[in-house]
């Protein structure tokens, strides 16, 4: 009796925190993030504290998951408006006082720490975009839509000057994935494309010699073998190698003899593939469709219109952030910074894309209840 | 009209609800084209292409590794070693491996001996070298210091023993501006290297000819590096060799230097500064090149201790600099032989042709005075360079003229490079009209004045020659007419084949002299040695042999001002110089000797003259030189080390 009385609390307990937590997502998101520790630690032989590192940064981007996932949608939306004008703000701040790494101005010197508004970018512009979108429903016009494609250039804008193609890429994106599910019509985005492409031409005259080189590189990285194309060429020769089923976890010799660069970060997948071979890969493929349909899923469900958005734009932006950083390491896609998520070292990447996790689970929770 | 709305407002969001769930799909199908992609991709490369990348993949897996071919020897003529390798002990440090560089060292000379120096050598190399693999902390361990530190090496993350070649010159700064010395090969000769796609034969080298005949010779002693290939492990070290093409030693260079006479030559300058070139005149051989002061060319192998090089560099007397090339000084009264050839071979004079010499000569209103006070009195020719008469040449030269003069002495080599194998030669001035007209920008001083000729006469004026020009044009006076290219390389051995490449002699020009006329100048410079301005130096030589004195104004002085030697400081005292040829009738060895502000030509340069020709004809070692041959030095410098 005494004991059961004793569980009771933690029982509870326990029901408290699971409660609002979607077991399928975080099933999914755990393999992924197991999957990246292991890979990381063949990664990181030479510096193995980087795995304790990740673990701590897995652990405070899981409480950030629960806390967000406690909060319901509408409480997120008084955050939208807010949270996209401090980002623009911080922007424009990076642009004028930022430090410069790399030959890029991306971070902001924040007290003893130092971080990139840009990163904080990706949620604020769907965040704002949905909220727009959800205040106009029903009465949309097609300069909402083009009242919402400014709200995205100006960000855009400032990260691409930074210059940061790889975050500026996936900010557009996201953006657009709120636009595209708010009903931009077909007509409009075909019109749009087309437009795109045939001023593509003249901006192409325009450009300096040098200029054109460096986005040929961009595109066929061949063409500099010792240069950005090495990255690639390595890169290629580690997922070709790995085979059918692999060299085995710790055997991949591209990772481990360093001819692979940023192994850590952008580059883990190569150590992966290298290691896993095409089982692995296509287990990796298996775990980010479900990650994916289960978010596309709780979009579907949403209750209100900026819930839809919003969950939606997350599941696509899982997406492509997978998706352009497996093209990447394969060489069908030019090498552009943008981590494979969940897998990759690093923190802020990692804080954001729980973040996101957890506002699924929160929109998840406060799901339509009665099917229309 | 508000519920209207209101069903329409509902009606929209239905659409847009339903809109949005298409668009999903619309989402989910694209998501599944682009990830079978991906699939699809991944297929090609890792079971396709897979055998490719494999192949890839393990060419990445072997690692090339230099080998390092043994530096080529220098032999002198006897075929005395002047320049060798040794092996030796380096406890070198891997920068990037090394959390702290200054704790690591610190800890280091707990077992081993680092001196400052050391520590400041070390910095020196670590800001110069770029992307250094490793950089010696010590180099040239006793067998003791490399146990102790064998034994201790788990202690000391990133430091590696490492058995290294070193140069080595057994006689130190003996002739060390002939042999030069090797150095660290910086960025300025790497990208030379890349320039002359030399740069994978230097793969692994950390050395190169800096200076003298090893920097000449670089192409020949360096050698050919081989490869190794490695399969390395997973931090990179090497697991076995797979297979091995081994380097080739660079090939053994024979100088015409004898190191024995080049030994008692500079030590007969003692700290006297100055320069002195010996010649073979029947082949151009360089016997020896002397130049005072001069460097200890082993303190540059291992990387040069910068407070040496700072004292080298700092030093006003300019020790790396090979004044025997490089240093211009007038000839003074050596000239006057070839002037006196001059006058007889274009027929201005007739060796009994006189002058009364009254002690000084007016032209233009200027008096040019001669040495001796109240003049020679009634001078031919034959007295005029036994007694070095200075009015006779100022009558002589004003006589031939100065296009005359200029293209007499022109084929003997004066102002004009030798062509010798050693960088940094200078090529003079041989004074002429056109010469002025080119070095001077002014209209006004482009002017040659006849004045100017006169003082031509006895070596002043713009007269300014290397001591290799000029014992370069008494060899070839010494050789009746025949000019060869200074020789420094007799012989190049390569070693692995056993094949001898001699380098002939290069006759570079003959000039047609009459035999009467050549043999009289000769006489009278063997007079110069027997009853003149020599006599007192070369008392009691048991040879034939001629000279010619010579003291060459260091400050101008005017021609009617009294030089007064006790009153000038020490460096604006005259050079002594001194030409010499021996044995007279076939000689065998031609030189010229300057020393610095030492004062007239027989005092100081003469004597050395003496000695070097003592040694070289008769086997006579100077009294004050305690081991003879550099053999047995070199023996107990072995054992002291």
């Amino acid at each position: 009796m005494e004991a059961l009385e004793a569980r009771l609390p933690f029982r509870r307990i326990g029901a408290r925190i699971v409660e609002g937590i979607d077991p399928g997502l975080l099933i999914v998101l755990l393999s992924l993030s197991l999957l990246g520790l292991a890979t990381l630690f063949s990664a990181s032989y030479d510096v193995p504290s980087r795995v304790v590192g990740q673990a701590v940064n897995l652990c405070v981007a899981l409480v950030a998951m629960w806390l967000i996932a406690q909060l319901a949608p509408q409480t997120m939306m008084r955050f939208a408006l807010p949270a996209y004008v401090i980002g623009l703000a911080l922007l424009v701040a990076v642009a004028l006082f930022g430090d410069v790494v790399n030959g890029a101005r991306r971070w902001l010197h924040v007290g003893v720490t130092r971080f990139q508004p840009s990163e904080m970018m990706k949620l604020a512009l769907p965040l704002m975009l949905a909220w727009y979108f959800h205040r106009k429903e029903s009465t949309l016009k097609l300069r909402h839509f083009a009242i919402a494609a400014l709200l995205l250039l100006v960000p855009f804008g400032l990260i691409v000057r930074q210059p940061d193609l790889g975050t500026a890429m996936l900010v557009g994106a996201v953006g657009f994935y709120v636009i595209f599910f708010a009903g931009l019509s077909w007509r409009v985005m075909v019109g749009l494309g087309v437009t795109g492409l045939v001023l593509l031409f003249p901006a192409w005259g325009m450009l300096h010699d040098y200029q054109r080189r460096r986005i040929l590189t961009l595109l066929d990285p061949s063409t500099d073998p010792l240069g950005a194309g090495y990255h690639i060429i390595q890169s290629t020769i580690a997922v070709g190698s790995g085979g059918f089923s692999g060299k085995g976890w710790l055997n991949g010799t591209q990772a481990h003899l360093e001819f692979i660069p940023e192994r850590h970060t952008d580059f883990i997948f190569a150590v992966f593939s290298e290691e896993f071979g095409l089982i692995g890969n296509i287990l990796l493929l298996v775990l980010y469709s479900l990650l994916i349909a289960r978010a596309l899923m709780i979009a579907n469900s949403g209750a209100t219109v900026f819930a839809r958005l919003l969950a939606g734009a997350i599941a696509l932006m899982f997406f492509t952030y997978a998706f352009v950083n497996m093209g990447m390491v394969s060489g069908i896609l030019p090498v552009v910074g943008v981590p494979l998520p969940f897998l990759s070292y690093g923190g802020t990447a990692l804080l954001t894309l729980f973040i996101g996790a957890g506002i699924l689970m929160s929109v998840h929770r406060h799901r339509r209840l009665v099917q229309t | 009209m508000p519920s209207l709305l209101g069903t329409a407002e509902i009606r929209n969001s239905e659409r847009e609800l339903q809109q949005f769930q298409l668009r999903v799909g619309v989402a989910g199908v694209a998501v599944m084209i682009a990830l079978c992609l991906l699939a699809a991709r991944f297929f090609y490369l890792q079971v396709l292409q897979h055998d490719v990348y494999r192949a890839k993949a393990e060419d990445n897996r072997i690692s090339i590794v230099p080998v390092l071919p043994n530096r080529g020897l220098l032999l002198d003529r006897n075929g005395v070693i002047v320049a060798r390798n040794y092996q030796g002990y380096t406890l070198e440090i891997f920068p990037r491996k090394v959390a702290s560089l200054e704790r690591t060292i610190d800890e280091l000379s707990e077992l081993v001996d680092i001196q400052p120096r050391d520590r400041a050598r070390f910095r020196k190399l670590l800001a110069e070298t770029r992307n250094a693999e490793s950089l010696p902390i010590r180099s040239r361990l006793s067998d003791e210091e490399a146990a102790r530190f064998a034994a201790n090496r788990f202690r000391y993350e990133g430091v590696e023993l490492k058995a290294r070649l070193f140069r080595q010159y057994p006689y130190g700064e003996v002739g060390s501006h002939l042999l030069g010395y090797l150095g660290r090969i910086n960025t300025q000769d790497q990208t030379r290297l890349e320039e002359e796609g030399l740069d994978a034969n230097y793969r692994g080298t950390d050395f190169i000819g800096k200076a003298g005949v090893e920097a000449s010779y670089e192409a020949e002693l360096h050698g050919t590096t081989g490869f190794e290939q490695v399969e390395i492990d997973a931090a990179g070290r090497g697991i076995r060799t797979l297979s091995r093409t081994p380097s080739q030693p660079g090939n053994n260079v024979t100088l015409t230097l004898d190191m024995r006479l080049q030994r008692v030559a500079e030590a007969a300058f003692g700290e006297r500064r100055g320069a002195l070139v010996a010649i073979e005149p029947a082949t151009g051989d360089v016997l020896a090149l002397v130049s005072k002061p001069d460097f200890d060319p082993n303190q540059f192998v291992d990387g040069i201790d910068p407070q040496y090089w700072a004292e080298l560099n700092a030093n006003i007397d300019k020790p790396l600099n090979n004044r025997a090339i490089s240093g211009l000084y007038p000839p003074g009264s050596t000239i006057k032989p070839y002037l006196a050839l001059a006058a007889l071979e274009t027929g201005k004079r007739r060796s009994s042709n006189t002058i009364f010499d009254p002690g000084y000569f007016d032209f233009g209103g200027r008096r040019f005075r001669d040495d001796k006070k109240g003049g020679h009195g009634t001078v031919d020719m034959y007295k005029s360079i036994v007694e070095s008469c200075d009015t006779y040449y100022y009558h002589l030269s004003n006589d031939l003229g100065i296009d005359a003069i200029a293209r007499f002495l022109g084929p003997f080599g004066f102002g004009s490079r030798s062509g010798i194998d050693l960088a940094g030669e200078f090529t003079g001035v041989l004074p002429s009209p056109e010469w002025k007209v080119k070095r001077f920008k002014r209209p006004q001083d482009q002017k040659w004045y006849p004045g100017e000729t006169i003082s031509i006469g006895i070596g002043q004026g713009y007269h300014s020659y290397t001591p290799l020009q000029l014992a370069q044009a008494m060899a070839m006076l010494a050789s009746g007419g025949q000019m060869y290219k200074p020789r420094l390389v007799a012989r190049i051995d390569n070693t692995r084949t056993g094949e001898q490449r001699s380098i002939d002699p290069e006759m570079i020009r003959r000039v047609a002299l009459h035999r009467e006329n050549v043999d009289f100048i000769k006489r009278a410079m063997v007079g110069v040695i027997k009853e003149g301005t020599g006599q007192r130096a070369f008392a009691g030589a048991q040879y034939s042999a001629g000279g010619k004195t010579g003291t060459a104004q260091v400050i101008a002085m005017k021609q009617n001002e009294k030089y007064e030697e006790a009153k000038v400081a020490e460096r604006h005292r005259d050079h002594s110089l001194f030409i010499a040829f021996a044995p007279v009738d076939s000689p065998r060895i031609a030189l010229a000797v300057i020393v610095e502000n030492g004062g007239f030509g027989a005092r100081a340069a003469a004597p050395i003259a003496r000695t070097v020709l003592d040694y070289f004809l008769l086997g006579k070692v100077p009294a004050g030189m305690q081991n003879p041959t550099p053999e047995d030095e070199a023996a107990e410098e072995e054992e002291s080390d």
